[in-house]
């Protein structure tokens, strides 16, 4: 679930938990923030870990009124953004919400990564190469 | 030593004003947005990121066009950007091996499982200036085919299989990972600081410095074993979770180089290797990175140190462009007392060289 909140586009969070939600009363934990992640790879590609450089991301963690805590953990700068992947992750533990959730909110967006996804690959695919080593006439 | 001076404002205000109006160019074109300089200048960006040592697109971006497009001014933007923010913690480390390949090569193999994928990319054309880019129009889509489902397995692993490739070091929990951000470099440096250090060097000089071991300044003999280049997922582990959540994705260069072996009377001998990984796009920047990695493991195989790319204290020490231009274009500022300082002396030298010549033309 996170793992599409945080692919989506603000205007396609904010839309639909609009629509979906329209009465939806969200009180901030702690005021949303903006700061960075150090971002760690591995010698070699999978030998000890080194630190690579950071990246910047925001965080945010908001109740509902029913009580769900939810948080929001997202790369970059937007604080908004953050805040609505927290909104999605506490409408999440409400069970009776979840169909709902996935049907409205997360179905359209896991469908539009999809179909962005397939696509890079196919383009990708059309660049894929098959080396002939020539002989060389030497003999 | 540059001394302090007051006075200058209205001139130095008035300075940056026109900077300003030059920056923003002949009204009568467009301004430059900074969605078009992510788009359509993305390697610019890529590299602003990595020397920055700041993933963020928008950011880079905006600096480039803050700074008319000279990079190094850029990544000193993003630099001082970077220390107004607090770090919320490390992410797991990035699996390269998961990557979503838009292009992987290899000069090693012809055949690899996977295959090879050119992806979006410079080489096999005949650089040409092409001048229907100066018109606006349409690009036709790119073409498409079939994805084949197939693991795309890191090269080196499949050499590694035979154990006809040196192993990479393995992860030390008891031991701290080196962060050059937060303790200043201490020699000898250990790989992991290495590695960083050139992750956000300057790609000018890891260029040159990966080109001098080819010339004979440290030779490594080095094959590209693989250059990968696509997204990864980034994750971070939340203290207050208890588990790790994913951030997002990012998209990165990797280089495997494979360098000719090393061995012994008790070990066999086997390929050594070089390592390059970068934010974005940056295939020389990888490429010169791995191959500098490995020049500066000479000690580790006992080979004479003998070229500068083999030098970690001179590699390490001049790597960093914002260090470097911020000592370079230092000089600038006003040095008067220094300078005033240096012509008393020559002047007193001069004077005592004339004093003393008629002296001794007398004695004679």
């Amino acid at each position: 679930m996170l793992a599409v909140t945080v692919r989506a586009k603000r205007a396609e969070l904010e839309t639909s938990l609009r629509q979906a939600w329209p009465d939806l009363v969200v009180t901030d934990l702690r005021p949303a923030e903006s700061g960075l992640v150090m971002l760690r790879g591995r010698i070699g590609g999978d030998g000890a870990p080194f630190n690579l450089g950071e990246a910047s991301m925001s965080r945010a963690a908001v109740a509902l009124e029913t009580g769900e805590i939810g948080y929001g953990h997202v790369l970059g700068r937007d604080v908004v953004m953050a805040r609505l992947i927290a909104v999605v992750d506490a409408l999440w533990q409400r069970p009776g919400d979840r169909p709902h959730l996935e049907n409205e909110v997360l179905a359209p967006i896991r469908k539009r990564i999809a179909r962005e996804q397939s696509t890079e690959q196919a383009k990708t695919a059309a660049t894929r190469v098959d080396f002939f080593t020539l002989v060389r006439g030497e003999d | 030593m540059y001394v302090a001076v007051k006075g200058g404002e209205r001139a130095i205000a008035a300075a940056h004003g026109l900077l300003a109006e030059k920056r923003r160019g002949d009204t009568e074109v467009p301004e430059l947005a900074v969605e078009q300089i992510d788009g359509q200048l993305s390697l610019a960006v890529d590299r602003v990121m990595s020397e920055g040592s700041l993933y963020d697109r928008r950011l880079a971006a905006l600096a480039i066009k803050q700074a008319r497009g000279d990079l190094i001014e850029a990544i000193f933007l993003l630099r001082a950007f970077r220390t107004t923010l607090p770090r919320f913690g490390a992410s797991g480390p990035l699996d390269t091996g998961a990557m979503r390949v838009r292009r992987r090569i290899s000069a090693t193999y012809k055949d690899l499982p996977g295959g090879q994928v050119l992806g979006p990319t410079f080489d096999y054309t005949h650089r040409l200036l092409d001048f229907t880019l100066e018109a606006e129009g349409d690009v036709p889509p790119a073409r498409t085919a079939p994805v084949s489902e197939g693991m795309m397995p890191r090269v080196a692993d499949i050499i590694g299989g035979d154990d006809l490739i040196e192993r990479n070091p393995p992860e030390n929990p008891s031991r701290p990972i080196a962060d050059l951000t937060r303790e200043p470099i201490a020699f000898p440096a250990d790989r992991d600081l290495r590695l960083q250090n050139l992750a956000r060097g300057d790609e000018g000089f890891l260029l040159a410095l990966g080109y001098s071991t080819q010339r004979g300044y440290g030779r490594t003999h080095p094959f590209v074993g693989e250059i990968r280049m696509g997204e990864v997922d980034v994750e971070l582990f939340v203290e207050e979770l208890g588990f790790a959540v994913p951030l997002g994705e990012i998209t990165l260069t990797e280089c495997q180089m494979v360098n000719q072996f090393a061995g012994s009377k008790t070990e066999p001998a086997r390929f050594t290797r070089g390592y390059g990984l970068s934010f974005g796009h940056c295939e020389r920047r990888a490429m010169s990175m791995s191959l500098v990695d490995r020049s500066l493991r000479a000690d580790e195989f006992g080979e004479e140190r003998k070229g500068p790319a083999q030098d970690e204290e001179f590699v390490l020490s001049h790597s960093d462009n914002v260090q470097a231009t911020g000592f370079v274009e230092h000089l600038k500022l006003p040095h008067y007392v220094d300078f005033q300082a240096e012509l008393a002396l020559l002047r007193q030298m001069r004077q005592d060289l004339a004093q003393s010549t008629p002296a001794q033309e007398a004695a004679e």
